[in-house]
């Protein structure tokens, strides 16, 4: 009986194991399905879907960082879940309720740690990547009768999370060499309403976009102590700023040659920036208000989508010559883009026509649409080993 | 408080225009329309199930320590001074009343 018992519970283990795929995960990826709750799995080289997995809770606003083996996939959801995606099998490993409102987080240099910023409470949390249990809990400053929103965190070097408070506006450092004495940098009065941060590829340069003034901060962090200043101030100053239907995203920081580019908040613009004065080179008209304008790797594009009533509509800029070489009706509710690791396509998610659009990047041409339930956030496993993503 | 004075304002300019329609909301076809864009786009800061993001929840209570003309101004005009910004270019004044009143008694999921 008892042998019966364990030949039994083999062919049962050897099942489970059948069900997981026995492959690289290096052409793989995650698209977030934001109204159900749910994730595709997908294939960047046979252009497929592999697996659907439901029961993430609110996936409005979700993101994905993936472990340093490519192999789990951590998703933020906008309800304060935390779940830990195993790639290959298809499956959940790990589920957990952090906050009660949550908008991203960050994966810590060494793989570690997985550390959420969170609305509600105010703060962020730091948990093991490995069982997702609670490493570090740091609370925002108060506001009001609450805590300060955090926004806008990265990963940075040696072992280090930056990330900044909403309405006080202040930007914080989290060392978290040792995980069990946490060591906060905090830099006040770095500017009002910071809405979202990036920091460069190569780990030096954090920025804050700014809702609630002109320009942006930056820090240097590898000098930390010259503190946080102020670029592009004069940008906006004494134009009329539209109302602004959706904030933009800074994450996908684009960088070409010694220029950077980034959307402009409240105007038709992309905004250009020269690296090493951080002074403005030039503006780029364009379709509508940008909310991603993205590099395509080599730099020698980029792809700009649009905030509502402009988000059926996507536009590829030459970044030598700033001139829009292409725009493309995608469709209403366009509303991320994700490039393959080296480039050769763009894949596009559009909301209201629950499809996945795929684009040649050279030729500008639409290669193939792939099904998906209301689709957001496009996350390829390259982002492993990026700093910042 | 001049955020205050000025969403009375303008919830009592709405409020004489309104007296007029008080019944005639939008249509089923418009209702879904409007439902979408509350869910997708106001979602986008209010979070999706309108528990809230960036922006504050707009869930019944949430809402119930303002008038149905406040709502009405706020989707309408927006709020200075914050990133709401104006839907009256995309909401006429009586679908704002209606989703207001739809947001009051609480929108399903």
């Amino acid at each position: 009986m008892k042998r019966l018992l364990l030949i039994l519970l083999l062919s049962l283990q050897t099942l489970a194991q059948a069900e997981c795929l026995t492959r690289g995960t290096g052409d793989m990826g995650v698209i977030i399905e934001r109204a159900s709750g749910s994730v595709l799995i997908i294939d960047t080289t046979a252009h497929q879907v592999l697996s659907r997995i439901e029961g993430l809770g609110d996936l409005s606003h979700a993101s994905v960082v993936y472990s340093r083996d490519e192999r789990y996939a951590y998703v933020f959801g906008r309800d304060g879940g935390l779940t830990k995606v195993d790639i290959l099998c298809g499956k959940i490993i790990k589920r957990i309720l952090q906050g009660g409102n949550s908008i991203g987080g960050a994966i810590s240099q060494d793989g570690k740690l997985v550390a959420v910023s969170n609305y509600k409470p105010g703060g962020v949390k730091v948990f093991s990547s490995d069982d997702l249990s609670l490493v570090a809990d740091i609370p925002a400053t108060p506001f009001k009768d609450k805590r300060s929103k955090t926004v806008g965190l990265v990963d940075a070097p040696d072992q280090r999370f930056v990330f900044a408070l909403y309405d006080t506006g202040e930007t914080w450092i989290l060392d978290m060499t040792d995980p069990a004495k946490p060591a906060l940098t905090k830099f006040t009065d770095t500017g009002r309403l910071p809405y979202d941060g990036l920091i460069t590829p190569d780990g030096r340069y954090y920025i804050n976009g700014l809702f609630g003034e002109d320009g942006l901060a930056l820090l240097d962090l590898w000098h930390p102590e010259k503190g946080m200043r102020r670029i592009l101030d004069h940008y906006g100053r004494g134009e009329q700023q539209l109302p602004v239907y959706k904030m933009p995203h800074l994450e996908g920081w684009a960088i070409a040659g010694n220029r950077a580019f980034l959307p402009a908040v409240g105007h038709h613009e992309v905004l250009v920036m020269n690296m090493g004065d951080w002074k403005e080179a030039g503006r780029i008209p364009v379709h509508g208000q940008p909310v991603f304008v993205m590099a395509r790797p080599d730099g020698r594009q980029l792809w700009v989508n649009f905030a509502f009533p402009d988000n059926d509509t996507v536009q590829v800029i030459d970044s030598e010559t700033l001139k829009i070489i292409k725009t493309l009706k995608t469709g209403k509710g366009t509303l991320h883009m994700e490039f393959t690791p080296r480039g050769e396509e763009v894949w596009i998610s559009v909301r209201d026509k629950d499809e996945i659009q795929i684009y040649d990047t050279r030729t500008l041409e639409l290669k193939q649409r792939l099904k998906a339930r209301k689709p957001s956030g496009i996350f390829f496993t390259d982002r492993a080993h990026k700093t910042g993503l | 408080m001049n955020l205050f004075r000025l969403t009375m304002l303008a919830a009592f300019a709405l409020g004489i225009s309104a007296v007029a329609s008080a019944n005639a909301g939008p249509g089923s076809q418009r209702q879904a329309e409007i439902l979408y864009l509350l869910r997708h786009d106001c979602g986008s800061c209010h979070g999706m199930r309108l528990e809230g993001g960036l922006g504050p929840p707009l869930t019944p209570p949430a809402l119930s320590r303002l008038s149905n003309e406040q709502i009405v101004a706020t989707i309408l005009h927006g709020r200075p001074g914050t990133p709401m910004p104006p839907w009256r270019p995309f909401l006429t004044p009586e679908e704002a009343r209606w989703l207001a009143g739809k947001l009051r008694q609480g929108v399903a999921r």
